[in-house]
């Protein structure tokens, strides 16, 4: 009975961690920018596909190729960021959200041509069946790295949010755009740099999530964006913290949720979201 | 005047024409989450249509793809309709999911057009219209087939079932579960997964805290095979203790792929794979290669491919006519060899009729392949042959 709680909650903790990957970026841009971006899972195929390519066509090893993977995404995102994004910064949010959907559509038929629609994936990371003991109780090897990619990303993000004066320029510019312009603060620079790391932490999440869901081009409007936006909202615009804790919630009570009320299915995450925004219509940490 | 006589002479060409080609208007899910098996079942069309000319009875073969984007009934039955009103087809064909071939029976109905059902494999579908066959397979005709062998011949007593819950899932499990039961088995319990869902460790550690004999899943294709089975490695499942008995699509290719070696020992019933040494199927699949830009073909494909050869041996015994009563009059009782082996379109219901394969995944060479074991040979579907007797005591 405690075993399978404990197993529960370890799988849907790493979970959560996949979802906090997807989503801190959009939160982050969302929250920055008041740039809806529903391509963001666009970036995630991106990431998804480098892998796949870098590990089966030019045989490199899965952990060797994340930290490219991610540079790719990001890459990817200061280029659609300074030719197309930017000349939406002042729209009205349907026009942006007409405008991302179209590029997440555009992302779809890209992948498809280059890749067809079949699902890929790449070689095991870590060895399926050879659990890791502790406590008496197995965990998964893979999940277990992703628990620790999680926590480790978080860990970077905050020590280069509250400790650098990089930012010290998206926490103002977050929370008074004008002002930090008034400042002297480069905003559009802050904007772009955090773009990219936005769009280069759903590439990681992106090839992290082939292992545990797959990758296929449909996937960038599929019922993964529907959570990564769940997690945005639930967590607070423009909050770290925020989407982390939501993630984490949210990963765990879907995992829980199935385990205990299988009959109930993917309802759970929605009475989780419906009765956490009624409690905070901001979300967990969000400031507007 | 000159462009009056003009005019005329076009006029009077088209008939003539239009005499000439026979038109297949196929409703497709070319966009979406379906996208896959669309465009299998096209290039398996295709791929016949390579491999045996265009042109049938002296007349052309000419198809019309339409998007219908999902599972869509309203969009399927609108564009089955402009397919006959606008464009003129003789013929509907394709039809991936059950809901829009539902749906477009009412239109093959009314209007009388033959329809052929490449995929779509819910029973009922087959009694929407009169002039409908099917060429893909039905789930009773698999499950249920497999639910009796697992229960006599694979000597398995006990099950788990695990479905995605969606109306092909409910039919496997009631197909599977009856069957499974009337031959002697118990199923110890049952859970269904929600259609959009990413992550199955939580369902699976339920299974394996029952610890059944076998577990039975049904899962459509895509990504989530692959998801399922790694999950079943994770969560330790041992395969001799516990039997994994699958559909097809759940060591479809793409899946056997990404599992990789924890794959290895799933059972699976169904009608095709790729791999079969049948020298029909060896020369369909390098055909097919050449068509589908290396893809090799699944079940979509073959059912694409042998939904052509149907019409075009229909269209043969017709000479050429196209009306839905010679069409279907024609259809009825045919029988060839596919590359899949061989099969029969049902003189009374219309319904396909085949071979189902138990496979188990083994390792042939360095490849993970479905290795046929065990053959149950030209299986009517048993829900329709239900429907019959009930229709017959009445």
């Amino acid at each position: 009975m405690l075993s399978s709680l404990a197993g529960v909650l370890f799988d849907g903790f790493a979970y959560g961690m996949l979802l906090f990957l997807l989503s801190v970026g959009l939160s982050v841009t969302l929250g920055m920018m008041n740039f809806v971006n529903l391509a963001h899972y666009g970036f995630a195929l991106v990431g998804g596909y480098a892998m796949v390519t870098l590990v089966n066509r030019f045989g490199w090893s899965f952990l060797a190729a994340l930290p490219l993977v991610f540079l790719v995404a990001a890459a990817v995102s200061v280029v659609l960021e300074r030719t197309l994004f930017r000349r939406f910064y002042r729209a009205t949010d349907l026009d942006q959200c007409l405008f991302t959907i179209g590029i997440a559509f555009i992302s779809i038929a890209v992948f498809s041509w280059f890749y067809t629609s079949e699902p890929q994936s790449v070689p095991a990371p870590f060895p399926r069946d050879k659990p890791l003991s502790a406590l008496g109780m197995n965990f998964g090897q893979y999940r277990t790295f992703l628990i620790v990619c999680g926590l480790g990303v978080t860990a970077l993000l905050m020590l280069l949010i509250e400790r650098t004066r990089f930012g010290a320029q998206v926490r103002a510019a977050v929370d008074n755009q004008r002002m930090a312009r008034g400042l002297g603060i480069d905003v559009d620079r802050a904007f772009m740099l955090t773009f990219a790391l936005g769009g280069g932490l759903a590439g990681l999440g992106g090839a992290l999530a082939i292992e545990i869901i797959g990758l296929e081009p449909s996937f960038a409007l599929s019922y993964l964006l529907v959570y990564i936006l769940i997690v945005v909202a639930v967590g607070g615009l423009g909050s770290i913290g925020g989407s982390f804790v939501a993630a984490v919630v949210l990963g765990v009570t879907d995992t829980a949720g199935k385990y205990y009320f299988p009959w109930l299915g993917s309802f759970v995450i929605y009475l989780v979201m419906v009765g956490l925004l009624m409690w905070r219509p901001l979300g967990l940490f969000g400031k507007r | 005047m000159k462009k009056l006589i003009l005019a005329a002479a076009i006029a009077a060409s088209f008939p003539a024409f239009a005499q000439q080609t026979v038109k297949i208007g196929m409703p497709l899910t070319l966009s979406g989450q379906f996208a896959d098996a669309a465009n299998q079942m096209l290039a398996g069309a295709r791929t016949y249509m390579r491999m045996h000319g265009d042109t049938v009875a002296g007349r052309k073969i000419e198809l019309i793809t339409k998007d219908v984007g999902g599972p869509a009934p309203d969009v399927a039955k609108r564009l089955s309709q402009e397919l006959v009103v606008r464009d003129n087809v003789d013929i509907l064909a394709g039809y991936v999911l059950t809901p829009n071939a539902m749906a477009a029976g009412d239109v093959s109905a009314e209007a009388k057009k033959f329809m052929v059902v490449m995929n779509a494999a819910t029973s009922v579908v087959i009694t929407k219209s009169p002039y409908m066959i099917r060429t893909s397979v039905t789930l009773p005709q698999v499950m249920e087939t497999f639910g009796t062998w697992a229960a006599t011949k694979g000597n398995i007593k006990q099950t788990y079932t695990m479905v995605t819950d969606y109306g092909p899932g409910h039919d496997s499990e009631n197909a599977f579960q009856s069957a499974f039961k009337a031959a002697g088995g118990t199923v110890v319990g049952s859970v269904r997964f929600p259609v959009a869902n990413p992550d199955f460790s939580a369902f699976v550690q339920r299974a394996k805290d029952l610890g059944p004999q076998s577990i039975f899943v049904f899962i459509p294709g895509g990504a989530q095979p692959a998801a399922l089975g790694k999950a079943f490695a994770e969560r330790g499942i041992d395969k001799q203790k516990t039997r994994i008995l699958g559909s097809g699509e759940t060591t479809a290719e793409a899946a056997l792929k990404s599992m990789g070696d924890t794959a290895l020992d799933i059972i699976t019933a169904w009608h095709y794979d790729y791999t079969s040494s049948n020298p029909l199927n060896v020369k369909f699949v390098k055909e097919y290669n050449a068509v589908a830009n290396g893809r090799n073909p699944d079940f979509f494909s073959i059912g694409g491919y042998d939904g052509m050869h149907a019409i075009y041996e229909t269209l043969k015994k017709t000479n050429g006519k196209t009306d839905a009563d010679t069409m279907i009059a024609a259809a009825k009782g045919l029988r060839w060899e596919s590359p899949r082996g061989p099969m029969m379109i049902d003189p009374d219901t219309r319904d396909v009729v085949q071979n189902v394969y138990i496979r188990r995944v083994q390792k042939v060479g360095n490849e993970l392949v479905n290795v046929v074991f065990d053959t149950v040979p030209m299986v009517k579907d048993p829900a329709g042959e239900r429907r019959k007797q009930a229709a017959a005591k009445k």
